[in-house]
């Protein structure tokens, strides 16, 4: 998988580079022709597109419970462009049950769609998954750990009370400080992911 | 003619050495060598002694407190060659002086403090080379800041943006030894890439009268050139260093100047700054270091009938920015408002690491002017400049030191123009521009690109003049038009195309769809037309009063009409608009002026209204799967900005002298009669100045700067809150309160070789290490503004 990324990146440098040369032509040439009073000067190559890669567009939870799978989803195919994530939920929960979870991360800007769980799980220890819950949900534990035991976070547990709603807030940092105190402000890093879902416990 | 006495009170500040227990007077005449009427204005300087003067209306001058013995004065005016007369003075002396009038060399020949106006009518401030050397270790925007109506947007303290009269950015031009920078001035991070030190001739117009440096100034422009060079056999050079406590460093700058009696000269000139961490009176600011390198080499030959000149500059800096502006989204925004606290605070460190800019500008020029007697003068010009822009974001992984933004913008100037000055008494000029300018957007970032690939053609005519109607009146006028054509290749995301509603109006640009994306090809032309009236009338009791009325029109820069996406270095998602159009600037201006020797004023009162005006706000929140991002979007509307530069000085002994100085600015959206964001709040500097000739040129000064709160904003705006899951006020708009500032400074002249050739200077600036916030600070969202700083400067002349 990596070893195909790097040779795209290298085809790209490639193309890239030839466009650099060419751009540095087209500067002697708009030189020659001003020089000359000719403002005759065209563009016709057209720029690479940029598809930005490490892109994670869904996150994919799964609650389960004897006899009970909820899914949590969250997707935003266009990055920073003006449409929100989809938020889905699948179902309720029941009131004062412990459920283990699961997290997927997807690139489904690919066809077919990147697993980014393997990168997360790869590199574990510079990556790690931060929750938070209120109302209805009270409290969640870490299931996984790093090389060093640190917390991950791809697999969890969280408990709910009674019934009602209730809010999971869902943070991924990338480069966090490991160890740290469970708290973004105390691990820094930079936002991979941050959603909240709202589920109802019955 | 004009300024004279506003020279004099210039010199008088300039003005240095009175050896003790000398008491004689030279008296002179200065006269045109044609006909015999007096020249006022001309400026006398003793040579080496640092003393001088202007001539009066009746074309004479005075210098007291002489010592008996031989003297060499440099006679210099606007319209006239310098000469050097020696002269022995026993008892009191006076000197007739006849000059060569109507050699109008007048941009070849200015000399230092020499202020020529640019326009007849229109509001211009002049730095004098005192207060440029006060600034040497700091930017152009920070010493343009000491005149009224001149203040500037910061992100930190050093990205500094010149704001004239509530304008700032492509509204401002900066003309860089007469080359339009082409700097990506549409960036609100993005500081003029220009050395201080290189050009350090340096004036303001206020508004766009000045017709012939560009149409679209529609806030002013800002002129920067060499101090003139003398035609005579010489190496002179001048080393400047300026050692800072806050930020640990300093810089140094050396300039070397070889001229010939022929008129041929070569001038060398280097800088290098270091800035380690700011600091604020309570905290250090994690990794807002500087590094600034400068070259600037010319050679050229100025004679009276024809001269050239060729110029290359180069500057670098690599500006750290502040680590705790680093921000993730929305909620790491509010988080940052409501603390008050930067979140991340290090040791000291002179390493920049990212987020950070790096910038370089290369620029070149070559320029040939020919006289033609009986007719005029022409002037030819090629200029070439390259700017290269990196901004690195914090970036993790395989990219965490590939920048985020990685810019080169390619300009060719060439232009032309013609000044008829063979009648008495009416100056023509007129004059016409090319203009090819290639932007590439590197695309190996891996990040989508804000600004996209374009190449753009300007060309523009211009015809201006001047008449004296009488002695005391004179009017000016001048209309320029200007064409320019932008043909862009732009990736969009798909559903921003379809959201902007760009999918009904602007199908026929896309070339190619890579389904979330698409590739296309907007091409806009712009005519603009501008033109400019005015008068100056000299009422003859040391007042001149000045009105002028500027028409003005500016197309939309690349920022303004393609930016689409998330901004990393500010987190935010900025949004242009295809559909924008060039604004139109209406401005009257009247400028009212007495320069007495003992006191003078200025009351300048202004009101811009600018039709489709485009401005930058916050306007929303949208989200993603990386949380909530504030939306910035550019939109037109319909402003006026109202404003008054006043200032007044008093000579109360002639030891001791005031300076006061007021500026307010009322900007208005009047479509909403919503106030403009942005707009610099009103300011009020007083300073006190004590000089002692005859103790080394002692000069104690004592400066206050009161910055008023602004209390006229837009709405914040209200957003949902991931984090606290409910909707929360983002102070976005707030101003911070009002803040008075005390600076200090010192400076004495020694004589090494020469005569008061060591100049030493110490400035305290925020004397009582005041917590303050900037309402005109990007980052002040984050963290305070500077504290105090203790700065040395030492200046030697050789």
């Amino acid at each position: 998988m990596k070893r195909i990324k790097q040779v795209q990146k290298q085809v790209k440098m490639k193309t890239i580079k030839q466009v650099q040369k060419q751009a540095k032509m087209k500067t002697t040439i708009a030189l020659l022709s001003i020089g000359l009073m000719t403002l005759s000067c065209s563009n016709d190559d057209d720029p690479i597109a940029v598809d930005e890669e490490e892109v994670i567009t869904t996150m994919n939870i799964t609650l389960t419970a004897a006899g009970n799978t909820v899914t949590l989803s969250s997707q935003d195919l266009d990055g920073d462009g003006p449409n929100a994530p989809e938020l889905d939920v699948s179902g309720t929960l029941v009131a004062n049950t412990v459920y283990a979870g699961s997290i997927e991360l997807l690139n489904e800007t690919e066809t077919p769609a990147e697993d980014i769980t393997l990168e997360v799980a790869e590199e574990d220890d510079e990556h790690q998954f931060f929750f938070n819950v209120s109302g209805s949900l009270t409290g969640f534990d870490y299931t996984d750990t790093d090389e060093d035991n640190n917390p991950i976070g791809l697999s969890f547990t969280v408990a709910t009370g009674d019934a009602g709603t209730g809010t999971l807030s869902v943070t991924l940092r990338h480069e966090p400080k490991k160890p740290n105190d469970g708290t973004l402000a105390d691990a820094g890093g930079e936002t991979d992911i941050a959603q909240s879902f709202t589920v109802t416990v019955e | 003619m004009k300024y004279s006495v506003i020279l004099l009170f210039v010199c008088l500040w300039g003005s240095t050495s009175i050896a003790q227990d000398c008491k004689s007077i030279l008296l002179g005449d200065i006269i045109d060598f044609h006909d015999n009427t007096h020249l006022s204005g001309a400026k006398v300087i003793i040579t080496g002694k640092n003393k001088q003067t202007v001539s009066n209306e009746q074309g004479k001058f005075r210098f007291e407190k002489l010592c008996d013995g031989v003297l060499e004065l440099e006679i210099s005016h606007p319209e006239c060659t310098s000469q050097f007369v020696t002269l022995i003075i026993r008892g009191d002396t006076y000197k007739k002086i006849l000059l060569e009038h109507h050699l109008e060399e007048l941009d070849e020949v200015k000399v230092t403090g020499t202020i020529t106006n640019n326009t007849s009518s229109a509001q211009e401030g002049h730095l004098s080379l005192n207060e440029v050397e006060k600034y040497s270790g700091n930017s152009l925007g920070d010493a343009l800041k000491s005149l009224t109506g001149v203040s500037s947007l910061n992100t930190g303290a050093n990205i500094v943006k010149p704001v004239i009269q509530g304008l700032m950015g492509s509204r401002v031009l900066i003309l860089n030894n007469n080359v339009r920078m082409q700097d990506m001035e549409w960036g609100e991070e993005h500081a003029p890439n220009v050395d201080i030190n290189a050009n350090q001739d340096i004036s303001v117009v206020k508004g766009a009268a000045a017709l012939e440096y560009g149409g679209d100034a529609i806030g002013g422009v800002i002129i920067m050139k060499p101090l003139p060079i003398v035609r005579t056999d010489s190496l002179f050079g001048k080393t400047q260093t300026n050692l800072f406590s806050n930020g640990r460093g300093g810089n140094i700058t050396t300039s070397l100047t070889k001229s010939y009696n022929s008129g041929l000269f070569i001038k060398g000139q280097g800088s290098f700054k270091k800035l380690g961490d700011l600091e604020t009176p309570n905290y250090l600011l994690t990794n807002t270091g500087v590094q600034e390198k400068g070259v600037s080499i010319s050679i050229g030959k100025r004679d009276f009938l024809q001269g050239w000149e060729a110029y290359y500059s180069f500057f670098d800096s690599d500006i750290g920015i502040l680590r705790a502006s680093h921000i993730g989204n929305v909620d790491d925004l509010i988080q940052s408002i409501n603390s008050q606290e930067p979140n991340v605070i290090n040791d000291f460190s002179y390493s920049i690491d990212q987020p950070k800019q790096e910038v370089t500008h290369h620029l070149g020029k070559l320029q040939y002017y020919r006289r033609f007697e009986g007719l005029g003068k022409l002037n030819v010009q090629y200029d070439f400049q390259k700017n290269n822009r990196l901004e690195y974001d914090i970036r993790v992984g395989a990219d965490a030191n590939k920048a985020s933004l990685d810019l080169s913008l390619t300009t060719h100037s060439i232009s032309t123009d013609f000044q008829f000055d063979s009648k008495d008494g009416l100056k023509v000029k007129t004059g016409l521009l090319g203009r090819y300018q290639i932007n590439f957007a590197n695309p190996d970032t891996g990040v989508r690109r804000l600004i996209p690939d374009y190449n753009k053609y300007d060309l523009g005519a211009f015809g201006v003049a001047e008449y004296r109607l009488k002695d005391n009146l004179v009017f000016d006028a001048g209309i320029r038009y200007d064409f320019s054509r932008i043909n862009a290749k732009k990736f969009y995301r798909t559903s921003r195309w379809e959201e902007r509603g760009y999918d009904e109006e602007f199908s026929a640009i896309v070339l190619e769809d890579l389904g979330t994306q698409l590739l296309t090809n907007p091409v806009f032309e712009f005519h603009n037309v501008s033109a400019t009236t005015g008068f100056e009338y000299d009422s003859g009791k040391e007042t001149k009063l000045r009105f002028n009325y500027s028409m003005a029109q500016r197309a939309p820069n690349p920022s303004e009409l393609f930016s689409e996406g998330l901004h990393h270095s500010a987190a935010r998602i900025e949004l242009g608009d295809l559909r924008i159009k060039s604004e139109t600037s209406s401005k009257f201006s009247l400028s009212l002026e007495k320069n007495s020797t003992n006191w003078g004023y200025t009351l300048a009162p202004y009101l811009n209204t600018i039709n489709d005006f485009i401005l930058l706000e916050p306007t929303a929140v949208e989200f993603t799967i990386r949380g909530a991002f504030p939306v910035w979007a550019y939109r037109q509307t319909n402003a006026q900005l109202i404003g008054i530069d006043a200032s007044v000085y008093n000579n109360w002994t002639s030891r001791i002298r005031t300076d006061h100085k007021f500026s307010w600015v009322r900007g208005t959206d009047i479509s909403t009669d919503i106030p403009l964001i942005n707009m610099p709040p009103a300011n009020f500097n007083n300073s006190i100045f004590y000089r002692n000739p005859t103790w080394r040129n002692l000069v104690l000064g004592l400066e206050s700067m009161y910055v008023f709160e602004q209390n006229r904003f837009p709405d914040n705006i209200f957003v949902f809150s991931p984090e606290q899951q409910e909707e929360v006020e983002l102070a976005i708009n707030t101003p911070p309160a009002a803040y008075h500032l005390l600076a200090m400074d010192i400076e004495t002249s020694y004589s090494v070789r020469n005569k008061n050739d060591l100049k030493v200077g110490l400035r305290v600036t925020n004397l009582l290490n005041t917590s303050y916030r900037e309402y005109l600070n990007r980052l002040r969202y984050f963290v305070d503004d500077l504290g105090r700083n203790i700065s040395l400067r030492i200046i030697y002349n050789y």
